[in-house]
């Protein structure tokens, strides 16, 4: 009967939502994106317009090939999905345009929060929230008999006594691939001990401090319990184990929260003890060891007036509010869009929002520090240095990297 | 020949070269000596959903770009990028001389230095895959060789095959198998009776998965050559050996491998380069944290967020300077044995 109804209720959604786009457009779209669920359904969106072609791009490569393909005039593409980290990029490289007299024409479905306003200017679109969170196994935790941890000393406590009661061998999972995951989780966890990535005001890197240190031997701690092959274990890779049913813990995106269960071979065990919470604290401090973002869409700026215009309207058409009303689509994300109501799948997302989780910095510099902690942590985490050592390899490399860019003399 | 004559017939391939090999070194080694100009910073309120308008640094585009059109090149920062801690790091490898006062501490120092680290692994791989190359594909070759006429063309086939797999796809071929779940990684646990080992976790492990892929991968290269070479050696010299009483190991000595030994020597140079750039097992195997090389280093400053032109440049003319000085001794040899002919 349920089944019945949400059939029915999308089957309504679907024909309405078809009845209401009369979205023409008269120039060529062209879209590149990360290729997660509610990105996908983005790009699907955009490809409802008729009158002239709407291509999409959506692959994990994008933050690779976004500013050489919006660099050329004209640019390859009319419009990069990005989030806070990425929209750095376009903006250091100048080649997204303002978006102020699109929004005026346009924009009357968009809501002011969801206008990213860079030095007043509206410089992105964004339609969905981002952090990460934690995820559980419920029954296991029902077995040891544990609330869902909210602190990262219990999760370790967690895993210590289904690791002991011979449930898992490896209970936490994480995203703690070399390179650009492993780095992303050391943020994570440093701003969980109030660390603060660069000297007020400045490019000077301050991560090798007590926080710092803090902040990989928690790491360190938390890998005892991991697969012993964490260092090459992606975001895609984590949950496949989740789904799998080896692991119990893990911190992971918000975005992929609802499709956890969905995907082909995921056991029932999984399927009925799956649930999730807010992110987790650490060390005794009240702003959680995660980060928030926002996914949100841009224009190139090099190319015509006409094609800026199409790609605005097939992208607003693509996050209208009338898409809520999808069941399915409404649960693949935590939507800024009016009329959101929110699913199960996104407690983790708004708890995060609530208790005050830092925004992931959007820095000109940032992404050389991210870069330099994801190549230079894994000797740390393989036991072949010190944590400070590990630290001060970063700040040199970071440095190195910075005085070429010019951000630092 | 007439001097006209070979102008003209030498002309296209001049061309080529110069627009394909030349002028792409010219410009990565401008690329190399010059930087971005110094990045100019400004204060701007910035408004993002759930958190807010904050005051964040960004880029003044409009200064920026009247740098950048002052000054198109870029500044010019002559050997500091070579120089840096990404590159040749000589000022850390000064300090580290300072500090230390055996030469383990120093090797010690140097190996946490990204490129000293690359180079590590890189001649490690070269000093191990070249020879075992040549060897097998020897091998693989006089097996072929002495199959009946009817079953080589098959045998060669399946010989090529590893030759003929998409490198990244052959090493995720590889990858998935020594997966402490995979049926190598398995059977590894099982031989050496520890459940627990991870080839992905051990840096050691990990370097002989990739030496391993380098074998495999490479060995048919070597045979297909070896095997044409085999094609032309004269029948009467192995009879005769044959007659003197050679057994089929001194035939090998003595009479094959003498004969195949301009081949080995082109073996072994394109070994030796394709080897110094080995790039795509460590993609494959995702083992970064373990083993890295220029080409890798090449690939990690263009990827991502932090397109760093200039250090990738550096590191290319690197891995040029490299190649010349690791062909050296080969060239220098080849270049005897033409004025002998002389």
């Amino acid at each position: 009967m349920f089944l019945k109804k949400v059939a029915l209720i999308s089957a309504i959604a679907v024909m309405t939502g078809s009845a209401a786009t009369a979205c023409e457009i008269s120039a060529r779209v062209s879209i590149v994106g990360n290729e997660f669920p509610a990105i996908q359904t983005v790009g699907a969106g955009a490809q409802e317009c008729s009158g002239a072609e709407v291509s999409t791009n959506l692959t994990k490569d994008h933050q690779s090939i976004n500013v050489p393909g919006m660099q050329g005039n004209p640019a390859e593409y009319t419009s990069a999905i990005v989030a806070n980290s990425s929209i750095v990029a376009l903006m250091n490289e100048d080649v997204i345009r303002p978006l102020d007299d699109l929004v005026a024409k346009h924009g009357k479905d968009l809501q002011s929060s969801q206008l990213i306003k860079i030095d007043g200017k509206v410089m992105a679109v964004a339609f969905m929230a981002n952090a990460q969170h934690l995820m559980y196994r419920s029954d296991v935790l029902d077995q040891i008999g544990v609330e869902p941890p909210s602190t990262y000393e219990d999760m370790l406590a967690a895993a210590q006594m289904i690791r002991d009661q011979g449930i898992m061998d490896n209970p936490i999972g994480g995203a703690y691939a070399s390179g650009w995951n492993l780095a992303q989780e050391f943020n994570n966890m440093f701003l969980g001990y109030g660390g603060s990535h660069f000297k007020a005001g400045t490019a000077e890197p301050s991560v090798n401090n007590a926080a710092g240190v803090q902040t990989l031997e928690m790491m360190k701690s938390l890998s005892a319990y991991m697969n012993p092959d964490f260092l090459t274990h992606d975001s895609n890779a984590t949950n496949a184990e989740y789904r799998a049913g080896n692991i119990a813990l893990l911190n992971m995106w918000g975005s992929r929260a609802a499709s956890q269960t969905t995907a082909d071979g995921v056991t029932d065990a999984v399927k009925n003890g799956h649930a999730i919470a807010g992110p987790m604290t650490v060390g005794g401090g009240s702003a959680p060891a995660s980060t928030l973002w926002w996914d949100g869409w841009t224009v190139a700026k090099n190319i015509s007036d006409e094609e800026a215009e199409a790609t605005f309207i097939a992208l607003v058409n693509a996050i209208r509010p009338s898409k809520m009303e999808d069941e399915a689509i409404r649960t693949q994300a935590v939507w800024l869009i009016d009329g959101y109501q929110p699913t199960d799948a996104a407690i983790g997302v708004f708890e995060a929002a609530k208790m005050g989780t830092t925004p992931y910095p959007m820095l000109p510099y940032m992404g050389l520090l991210h870069s330099a902690l994801g190549n230079e942590l894994s000797d740390f985490m393989q036991g072949k240095e010190s944590a400070e050592q590990a630290l001060a390899d970063v700040e040199a490399a970071y440095v190195a990297a910075a005085k070429e860019k010019g951000f630092l003399n | 020949m007439r001097h006209s004559t070979f102008f003209w017939f030498f002309l296209p391939t001049a061309a080529a070269m110069i627009l394909f090999i030349a002028l792409p070194i010219v410009s990565v080694v401008f690329q190399s000596i010059y930087a971005p100009h110094p990045a100019v910073l400004v204060e701007v309120e910035t408004c993002t959903p759930l958190v807010g308008c904050t005051t964040e640094t960004a880029v003044d585009q409009d200064a920026t770009r009247q740098l950048r059109e002052s000054q198109p090149l870029g500044r010019f920062v002559g050997l500091d990028i070579f120089l840096d801690r990404g590159h040749l790091a000589t000022g850390e490898m000064g300090e580290a001389w300072v500090d230390t006062d055996s030469w383990g501490a120093f090797f010690n120092r140097l190996s946490n230095l990204p490129f000293y680290r690359a180079m590590g692994f890189t001649l490690t791989f070269i000093i191990f895959v070249t020879p075992f190359v040549i060897l097998l594909g020897l091998l693989i070759a006089l097996a072929v060789n002495a199959l009946h006429q009817s079953l080589r063309g098959l045998a060669i086939f399946f010989s090529l095959l590893p030759f003929v797999v998409t490198p990244i796809i052959g090493g995720l071929v590889l990858y998935w198998m020594i997966d402490s779940r995979g049926i190598l990684g398995k059977a590894i646990q099982w031989l050496v009776a520890d459940p627990d080992l991870s080839l992905k976790a051990s840096t050691g492990l990990m370097w002989i998965a990739l030496i391993v892929w380098g074998i495999w991968h490479a060995a048919p290269f070597a045979f297909v050559i070896f095997y044409a070479g085999l094609q032309t050696l004269p029948k009467d010299q192995i009879e005769a050996a044959q007659i003197d009483g050679a057994t089929r190991f001194q035939q090998v000595r003595y009479v094959i491998v003498p004969h195949l030994l301009p081949l080995i020597t082109f073996v072994t140079l394109i070994q030796l380069m394709d080897n110094f750039k080995v790039f795509e097992p460590i993609i494959a195997f995702q083992a970064a944290a373990h083993a890295q090389s220029l080409s890798y280093f090449i690939y990690n400053d263009l990827q991502g967020e932090t397109r760093q032109l200039s250090s990738a440049a550096s590191t290319s003319v690197l891995t040029i300077l490299g190649v010349a000085i690791l062909l050296s001794p080969v060239l220098v040899r080849t270049w005897r044995d033409f004025k002998g002919k002389m």
